[in-house]
């Protein structure tokens, strides 16, 4: 009898573990990653020809939570027409009662993969408004993501950048399904997802978040994970607990972002909900005024550093205008002689 | 303000101060000083508008530059053909502030000023 290799018998496993989506319509080819709410597979769609991502929850649980999670996330990002959401394609149930979604098949890399490429202010920044703008699009929505973290952001082939895994986002308004002390969100290998009514994950959720106080969360928590992924983004490191400027060093940076922006990451790190901006719209306006040139809300500048500002931004009308104003000086003085 | 606004505004600004400059690079130009200032923000004007023109519709500081100085130039050249009562010609008092003024518009018609946008039907 031949005796097969442990890898081969893991493999069976999973093969065994596969769900039984629709065959007319799909054809299950790999498992992609696993987490505490479901498994993601790679699946042919058969009807349209190409390759999709299938979310499917994990066995059922007695009190059918992990089913009314799935629900909820695929109807939020249905909810979600956003360039940077991932986009569900359909939805069901398996035969087993289990709920599965299926939406598109994202190629590229994670956050954490990226980051390292992107050298200087600017780069980072790129990045981080356009997955800044997707939260303030679900928040202007009623949405809030409440698990925002370096590998839930993803960077297509193609630049696109896109916020996955909203299935611990609170629609306002709504109790979340599952919020009584559970362990749905369970502990996701690898990223350390917390569990129960405590949602987030440590080093980037929300100080409310982080006392188990998730039913509160609104969505200054998700400008909090926000604040955080752009520290981490310039440091490689996930926020202190304390956000004043030494403690968080990043004046010290080789590349330091400069004093306003500084001040933009305080802001959203800030204890109270009250002191940060009150959702991703304000800050990625005040990000937009930032790029500008212009005066940020989260930092009040002395009149040196605002006239520093002002001569920064038009510079080279400036140096246009001396030039002229230089010209005319020289041909006077020529008159002169 | 849209951008040909803007433009024009600058233009006329701009060159009325260059033609009061006259009084200093060129004392003996005084008794003609209101047909200089007029001429000069005439100049400003048509300028202006040009590259304001321009600047709406293509969007590249280095184009919009290029076309503030070389328009700014040609009407400085069209003024400083009028020769002086002594015969010379004032070549390079006209033409290197005037392109530099150019420059200007050029630079701030494609930084600031709005685009208009298109009616939709």
């Amino acid at each position: 009898m031949t005796r097969l290799s442990d890898q081969a018998v893991a493999r069976l496993r999973d093969v065994v573990a596969w769900p039984e989506l629709p065959p007319e319509r799909y054809e299950v080819r790999r498992l992609l990653g696993r987490g505490g709410m479901g498994a993601v597979y790679a699946a042919f769609d058969r009807r349209l020809g190409r390759e999709v991502a299938v979310k499917v929850s994990n066995a059922p649980s007695a009190a059918g939570d992990l089913e009314a999670r799935l629900r909820q996330e695929s109807r939020v990002l249905a909810r979600l027409e956003h360039p940077g959401i991932v986009p569900v394609h359909d939805a069901g149930e398996l035969d087993d009662g289990r709920w599965y979604y299926v939406m598109k098949l994202v190629r590229g890399q994670t956050l954490g993969e990226h980051v390292p490429s992107l050298r200087g202010e600017a780069p980072v920044l790129s990045v981080f408004e356009r997955a800044a703008e997707t939260v303030a699009f679900a928040h202007a929505a009623g949405i809030v993501h409440r698990d925002l973290k370096p590998s839930n952001i993803m960077m297509g082939s193609f630049g696109e950048v896109l916020v996955l895994d909203w299935g611990v986002a609170k629609i306002l308004g709504t109790p979340p399904p599952g919020e009584v002390p559970t362990d749905v969100a369970g502990p996701t290998p690898g990223d350390g997802t917390a569990s129960g009514t405590r949602i987030g994950t440590p080093g980037f959720m929300a100080p409310e978040q982080q006392r188990g106080d998730a039913s509160t969360a609104g969505p200054a928590a998700d400008v909090y994970s926000l604040g955080a992924l752009l520290y981490w983004m310039f440091t490689g490191r996930p926020a202190p607990p304390t956000a004043d400027e030494a403690t968080l060093g990043l004046a010290a940076l080789p590349d330091a972002p400069s004093r306003r922006l500084r001040a933009i990451v305080r802001k959203c790190l800030a204890e109270s909900p009250a002191d940060r901006y009150p959702d991703a719209g304000a800050l990625v306006q005040d990000l937009a005024r930032y790029r500008a040139g212009l005066a940020v809300r989260a930092h009040r500048e002395s009149p040196l550093e605002r006239a520093g500002r002002i001569v920064d931004r038009y510079r080279a009308f400036i140096l246009l205008i001396l030039a002229y104003l230089l010209m005319r000086a020289l041909f006077a003085w020529s008159q002169r002689l | 303000m849209n951008k040909p606004v803007l433009g024009l505004l600058l233009g006329a600004v701009l060159g009325a101060f260059d033609g009061l400059t006259a009084l200093i690079s060129a004392p003996e130009t005084a008794p003609q000083i209101m047909g200089i200032v007029i001429g000069s923000t005439a100049k400003g004007l048509v300028v202006g508008a040009i590259v304001g023109w321009y600047a709406s519709r293509v969007r590249s500081l280095g184009k919009g530059l290029l076309v503030g100085l070389i328009v700014a130039a040609f009407f400085a050249f069209l003024i400083a053909l009028a020769p002086n009562p002594d015969g010379s010609h004032y070549w390079v008092e006209i033409m290197v502030p005037g392109s530099i003024v150019g420059l200007i518009v050029g630079y701030a018609t494609q930084k600031f000023g709005r685009v208009r946008s298109p009616v939709q039907g």
